[in-house]
């Protein structure tokens, strides 16, 4: 068997020169002055300083806030539904499943433009609008509009953990509260809920950090000046030329979502170990 | 009292599901629009398909979209299923570690993995264009290819291998002719999903590609920024119908896994 050691080398040297390698770079642009070459280092923490400036601190407490809406809206609106799905028998459950995640497989782009269509200023919904008598309302290149795209676009990443949780759940839990007095309410609250936590932690998780972290759906649904953290730092590299701080933000950005990660999996590891 | 709940949750499900493919949807019909505001049906026409396919640089970057897809994929899958077999046979303290590493560029925000390659890239001074959109590629594509084949190698009895040895093949023939085949249909469906993420990638690839060269998604996402228009709605039916297709293929991949492997008493 030793001799399939060396299979793994390719592999080893594919990581280390595209992922250690660039990944320790950008640490050190966020420690670096700008402007100094490669090689004569000046180590400074102007780059993380600068967040506390008000453009940018808005621009993360954005991301934040949309991050956190966008996040209760999908449990909110899909907690209801992954419930739903797991009280009808095996064979739907499946059917339904599948129809949650096949706007997974369609390409970001096309489900974001979809909603292009629908909100434009002389898009469907305000034409209807009119015909109504209402009279149009300007949806695209809004917080509306883009909170609309975010929360379609993860939906499914909230419902399918919080489903395979339910669904794991043993049925005779809930007859025996039942069968214990509990009424609907109480069940609910003091069961199914608590069962349930860790696929909807999982799910809080998901939507969160890809809603913070997106960059294509605000662009599109916001237009050209809405900013969240993902637009501040291509910005920052691709138009503002400022690399040291658009690292900074990145390397701010991967720590935090790293660290929710590893909080995460010691979470999973803790209910097996329950289990 | 049991039937009304059901109608209740019925009608939850079809509000939900009709938001997540409404717009689908309606990108479908206006693709077929004879009228160019995609507001009111003028007529059945397949007009907009035709002005796509007379559009040059649309199909010079569909072009590079394949040969990026599936020169990257070539690639990934090499490195990958090395790495998978790679994994499986070290016991090193490290191990755990480089498996953390294969799960990266599935964690990392892709505007994150983007502009980390573009620094890099520049750094090195390698000029942007398709070996870096390959080279990029493979960050996102290797991950893939070594899950699924790692999953296929731990159902996997090594005592075949063994057996093969034990009857005098060289390791290099235990590998070509015994476990080769067996997980050759991991290494399939992992490269199906990185072909599909390649096809379908835009963040990363705006990064690296460079002014010359442009892929599918990243021509798509420039016309996009700009608003609707019907050639859009065409290419978007045209990419749903492969992603469709995809679908297909990949579940019926799986399915005839499924098969072979209840067939089998013994676990390959």
């Amino acid at each position: 068997m030793k001799q399939y050691k060396h299979l793994i080398k390719p592999y080893v040297i594919w990581a280390v020169l595209l992922l250690v390698i660039p990944l320790f770079l950008i640490a050190l642009y966020a420690f670096t002055e700008e402007g100094n070459e490669v090689l004569t280092l000046s180590f400074t923490l102007e780059n993380f300083a600068k967040f506390a400036e008000a453009t940018y601190l808005n621009v993360i407490l954005k991301s934040f806030k949309l991050g956190i809406i966008t996040t209760v809206i999908c449990l909110v609106l899909g907690y209801p539904l992954a419930f739903m799905i797991s009280r009808y028998s095996e064979k739907v459950q499946n059917i339904l499943i599948m129809l949650v995640t096949i706007p997974m497989w369609i390409n970001l782009l096309l489900r974001t433009y979809a909603w292009m269509n629908l909100l434009a200023d002389n898009g469907i919904i305000n034409h209807i609008l009119e015909y109504l008598g209402i009279g149009s309302i300007s949806m695209m290149y809004t917080d509306f509009s883009v909170i609309l795209g975010l929360v379609c676009n993860f939906m499914p990443f909230m419902i399918i953990p919080i489903h395979t949780s339910l669904s794991k759940m043993d049925r005779s839990l809930i007859e025996a509260a039942y069968d214990l007095g509990a009424n609907k309410i109480q069940t609910f609250c003091k069961v199914i809920w608590q069962l349930s936590i860790p696929g909807v932690l999982n799910g809080i998780m998901m939507v969160f950090l890809m809603a913070i972290s997106s960059f294509v759906i605000p662009k599109l649904l916001g237009g050209g000046q809405y900013m969240l953290i993902g637009n501040l730092i291509e910005s920052q590299f691709i138009s503002v030329g400022n690399w040291n701080f658009g690292s900074a933000i990145s390397l701010i950005l991967a720590v935090v979502i790293l660290i929710f990660m590893g909080l995460m999996k010691r979470m999973d590891k803790q209910e097996k170990q329950d289990d | 009292m049991k039937k009304k709940k059901f109608r209740f949750s019925g009608l939850y499900m079809g509000i939900v599901f009709f938001m997540m493919y409404l717009p689908i949807a309606v990108v479908v019909i206006f693709s077929f629009n004879e009228s160019k505001l995609p507001v009111r049906w003028n007529g059945f026409s397949l007009q907009w398909y035709e002005k796509l396919f007379q559009n040059h640089a649309m199909m010079e970057a569909l072009g590079n979209s394949l040969i990026l897809a599936v020169a990257s994929c070539l690639v990934s899958a090499v490195i990958g299923t090395l790495g998978a077999v790679g994994l499986s046979r070290i016991h090193w303290k490290t191990k755990g570690v480089l498996e953390y590493i294969s799960l990266l560029p599935l964690m990392i925000p892709e505007i994150i993995l983007g502009m980390v390659l573009m620094a890099f890239f520049y750094m090195l001074g390698i000029p942007f264009g398709m070996l870096t959109l390959l080279i990029g590629h493979t960050v996102f594509c290797v991950p893939y290819i070594l899950m699924e084949v790692k999953a296929r190698l731990a159902g996997m009895d090594p005592a075949l291998e063994e057996a093969a040895r034990d009857l005098g093949a060289t390791g290099f023939r235990a590998f070509w002719d015994i476990t080769l085949p067996l997980i050759m249909p991991a290494v399939v469906s992992g490269s199906l999903l990185a072909f599909a993420m390649s096809m379908d990638d835009v963040v990363i690839s705006i990064f690296i590609n460079g002014p010359r060269i442009s892929t599918l998604p990243i021509k798509v996402y420039t016309q996009m920024k700009t608003g609707v228009t019907p050639e859009i709605n065409a290419l978007c039916t045209i990419m749903l119908g492969i992603t469709f297709l995809m679908i297909i293929l990949y579940s019926m991949l799986q399915r005839h896994k499924e098969k072979k492997q209840k067939g089998r008493p013994i676990r390959p």
